[in-house]
């Protein structure tokens, strides 16, 4: 119980650094990770408290999907930049 | 000097909040109430070997058809408001295109991505896991086409015929369960026999509609991706 209490709270840790980086971190593709990797620990943490259909939607929602339409945005936004060039 | 100073203080008071919440939270280690209920006869009523499918689609199986409903409304309201056609790129500048890991890697990864959703929702009644969770991670591979190739374009014709046969065929496996089994039985699993406990034809109706809703799901996010990328005509 002791151990399995050290691991949430060092995940909790992890999340609560990534969505700090995510905000300060100055490239964009970096901070679009960042948020991933705060949904993968939260999937990870519901795992751990035996949620894993909750788990399974978080890494495929959170994690996944939300994360790639970020990344396709980011695209477009880079694509409009150039053509101003 | 005001404006650092208010988000401080609901910082703050919203720290002293959560502390009361943390404090007085009693753990409840025993099931109570319908939970028990459903904890106990859940696996010998349904036959599903995963009781929170057993859960979400026969006791709770309105509220499945609702959220099912919202997501088509949400849909339909994207493709109303962003659905363009975009104007032809005649500027002469063409998009960048992908990098050859990302081509290649979505190559291998896009077969493998969509068989992992079908398994998802076919195995929902056995495993963790089911339409909603199968039918994002299709949605994805198709996010992940579109990133490695910016002319590659989903048949809509198909999409829409599959999403909405699916919708239909679900609320039709809810109004069978009136027709046979009698009334205050909509959406009951048990039109279909039972079959063996822990087989994937078991558990009745769970795994037709967790395919049909994977399906649903799946072609509707795919759908809505596809608006908002914008169409090129």
């Amino acid at each position: 119980m002791e151990l399995q209490q050290g691991i949430f709270i060092l995940m909790g840790l992890a999340m609560i650094i990534a969505a700090v980086l995510a905000m300060h971190v100055k490239d964009l593709i970096s901070s679009i990770i960042a948020v991933g990797v705060v949904s993968l620990f939260a999937s990870i943490l519901y795992l751990l408290m035996q949620a894993p259909d909750v788990a399974m939607t978080e890494a495929a929602i959170g994690a996944g999907l939300s994360t790639l339409i970020f990344l396709y945005a980011l695209h477009k936004t880079k694509d409009v930049e150039e053509e101003n060039d | 000097m005001i404006k650092r100073l208010i988000p401080l203080l609901l910082v703050i008071s919203l720290f002293f909040i959560l502390l009361k919440v943390a404090t007085n939270v009693a753990p409840n280690y025993d099931l109570t109430g319908v939970a028990k209920t459903y904890a106990e006869q859940g696996a010998s009523d349904l036959g599903a070997m995963n009781l929170v499918t057993a859960i979400v689609v026969t006791y709770r199986g309105l509220d499945t058809l609702g959220e099912v409903t919202v997501l088509f409304m949400a849909g339909t309201g994207i493709a109303l408001l962003l659905r363009r056609k975009k104007k032809k790129n005649d500027s002469g500048i063409k998009n960048r295109a992908a990098s050859e890991i990302l081509k290649t890697g979505s190559k291998l990864l896009v077969p493998i991505i969509t068989m992992f959703g079908a398994y998802i929702f076919i195995n929902g009644h056995l495993s963790p896991g089911g339409g909603f969770q199968g039918g994002a991670a299709i949605a994805s591979a198709v996010m992940l086409m579109f990133l490695a190739d910016s002319s590659f374009k989903i048949n809509h014709k198909v999409f829409v015929l599959i999403e909405s046969f699916s919708g239909i065929f679900y609320v039709l496996i809810g109004v069978l369960g009136l027709v046979i089994l009698g009334a205050d039985n909509f959406l009951d699993n048990r039109i279909l026999p039972l079959g063996t406990f822990g087989t994937i034809l078991s558990a009745g109706t769970i795994p037709l509609i967790y395919t049909l809703v994977g399906l649903k799901v799946g072609t509707e996010l795919a759908s809505i991706l596809d608006n908002m990328k914008g169409e090129l005509e």
